[in-house]
């Protein structure tokens, strides 16, 4: 009886499962292949790649995508070069500022970016003015935009593992702070870091509200502005980023699932 | 730099005074580059807002622009549109959204299916905004796959007849596009964790399923639950892009009104107010997110 009951459970169980999975797929899937059934279509109503083929003859969005990729190269410097080694820093050596940069870090949770360009407008008038009219200078707000998922998939990676210990270890040993750092925390949050700046990648060349407000070409503006002329390029674009930014995003879970798996070693 | 800090340790009492004041603020430098950058570009605009908000165009203080704005119909009106989408996309999204993180939580650990949907989530819940527009209007659009299947087989059916398209219906569907996705990739955590041997423990003593899920799944997920719902419900509150790149006349909601007030294109460039519409957008996040934290920290308790 009892063995009966949970056999029909699992199918009970399986059925809902995988009628959940269809339906949302579905749910999900239909704008995406509607997105490849209209890029393919024109408006005298026949079928080709001509759409596709016009991504290609768009000088401005080909200067945007490069603008909008040097500006993700910008972001994630930033990412490796300065708030990787702070939030470490701060970790080792500065364990009071730890609750304040924390709260830092995640104000723009709660500063939505359109209320975040109200407020950075005069600066990027300023700068705008007196520096430079290179819209690379985004880079700067951008990195703000990423703290938060930097910020919480560093802090997953240092408290995972004792980084204390490990880094008094390694001083024990004779490591110097040069080598405790590359030789000893760095490798073991990498993952932590890796999958910070995947999503800020994902972010950055997504951005279109900063950017569109303050009048800079990035390649969403760009897609957003060619919408308005045509739509059947527009998708096809569209779907192109889609399809480009899933292939970016489907290598990460490999190395979050490399990570997982050290920690469930650890734990058993 | 390298010498000052390994100096750090002991032995350090025996230099000078000077030095040991330099010792115990020379870690302070390292956090210097970072916090010249987050002042300038994170704190110093928050300020401004929240400050320029009480301000009027002189500078001196003076309510009028949030009185104005207070008592206008039209900002109302708009600040309502945003909190009802806001809580429709969150409710739809986050029960959708948990019921596709179980179904797919309760698959293979390591599986294919599990990979691809945390893939495809990430770029529809974190890359989405202009493209997820596209993507609606050649679904529901006038030309789109699915208008066009209405048209044919079901021409009197509300997908025949897209006048919704750019109201709050539609920015509703286009919403859930990015809603639903961000509910899988922050409670599949949550329903991993929901161990097999509590279903065994169950089963074991008389528990059906219906009995598993009222005394069991469904109390421990409840708070894990609310703080994902509140987390949607900003992420949508917040939203821009997607509602500016669909809907081009009218500011149906707050964040295209502020954008409105910024642009100095239709000559209505209007700072203060858009600083006092900001304030209360702000005003909204901050208490949703200040009661996420508080329900994410009895969560985390419990998970530890």
């Amino acid at each position: 009886m009892g063995t009966m009951s949970t056999a029909n459970q699992s199918l009970g169980t399986k059925t809902w499962r995988r009628a959940i999975i269809f339906f949302v797929a579905l749910y999900l899937l239909l704008p995406i292949a509607a997105m490849l059934d209209f890029s393919t279509k024109s408006l005298s109503g026949k079928r080709g790649l001509s759409s596709w083929r016009a991504i290609f003859q768009q000088p401005d969005l080909i200067s945007a995508v490069v603008v909008s990729l040097e500006l993700a190269i910008i972001v994630v410097a930033l990412v490796f070069f300065l708030i990787v080694p702070t939030v470490v820093w701060v970790h080792l050596k500065l364990p009071k500022l730890r609750r304040p940069i924390e709260l830092i870090c995640l104000i723009p949770l709660a500063i939505p970016g359109i209320v975040l360009v109200v407020g950075v407008a005069s600066i990027y008038r300023w700068i705008s003015i007196h520096v430079t009219e290179s819209p690379l200078m985004l880079a700067a707000v951008y990195s703000m935009l990423v703290l938060p998922y930097t910020y919480r998939s560093l802090s997953a990676a240092l408290n995972s593992v004792d980084i204390h210990t490990l880094a008094e270890a390694s001083r024990t040993l004779g490591a110097s702070t040069y080598r405790m750092l590359f030789g000893v925390v760095f490798p073991t949050i990498r993952a932590g870091v890796m999958s910070g700046a995947v999503i800020a990648i994902a972010l950055v060349l997504g951005e279109y509200t900063i950017s569109s407000i303050l009048n800079f070409s990035t390649m969403q503006v760009e897609i957003n502005l060619i919408g308005q002329t045509d739509g059947f390029v527009a998708v096809a674009i569209s779907l192109a980023s889609l399809i480009f930014v899933f292939l970016l995003l489907v290598v990460i879970p490999t190395t979050v699932n490399q990570k997982n798996e050290v920690l469930e070693a650890e734990h058993s | 730099m390298t010498d000052v800090i390994q100096d750090t340790g002991a032995g350090s009492a025996l230099r000078g005074a000077g030095l040991r004041a330099w010792r115990k603020y020379s870690a302070y430098v390292g956090v210097l580059p970072f916090m010249i950058l987050v002042s300038i570009f994170l704190l110093w605009p928050t300020f401004s807002v929240v400050s320029g908000a009480f301000q009027n165009a002189a500078g001196k203080f003076d309510l009028s622009t949030l009185k104005s704005v207070l008592s206008s119909a039209s900002h109302r009106a708009a600040f309502e549109h945003s909190i009802q989408i806001s809580a429709i996309t969150a409710i739809a999204g986050s029960v959708v959204g948990a019921l596709f993180a179980w179904a797919v939580s309760t698959g293979k650990s390591g599986g294919a299916l599990r990979r691809i949907c945390l893939s495809a989530s990430g770029v529809l819940a974190q890359f989405g905004g202009v493209m997820l527009t596209f993507a609606y209007l050649a679904t529901f659009g006038f030309n789109g796959l699915v208008t066009s299947f209405f048209i044919k087989h079901w021409s009197h059916s509300f997908f025949a007849h897209p006048t919704w398209l750019y109201g709050i219906t539609g920015l509703c569907i286009v919403y859930s596009f990015f809603q639903i996705p961000l509910m899988f990739l922050v409670f599949l955590p949550t329903v991993d964790n929901l161990k097999p041997q509590w279903r065994e423990a169950s089963d074991g003593l008389g528990g059906g399923t219906f009995e598993y899920w009222r005394r069991i799944g469904i109390p421990v997920l409840t708070p894990s639950f609310l703080g994902a719902f509140l987390l949607l419900f900003a992420n949508s509150f917040s939203a821009y892009a997607t509602a500016a790149s669909l809907v081009s006349q009218g500011s149906i909601i707050t964040p295209l009104e502020i954008s409105g007030a910024l642009s100095s294109e239709t000559g209505a460039n209007n700072p203060a107010l858009a600083k006092s519409l900001s304030l209360a957008m702000v005003v909204v996040v901050v208490i949703v997110m200040a009661l996420y934290t508080l329900l994410r920290r009895r969560v985390s308790k419990w998970e530890q």
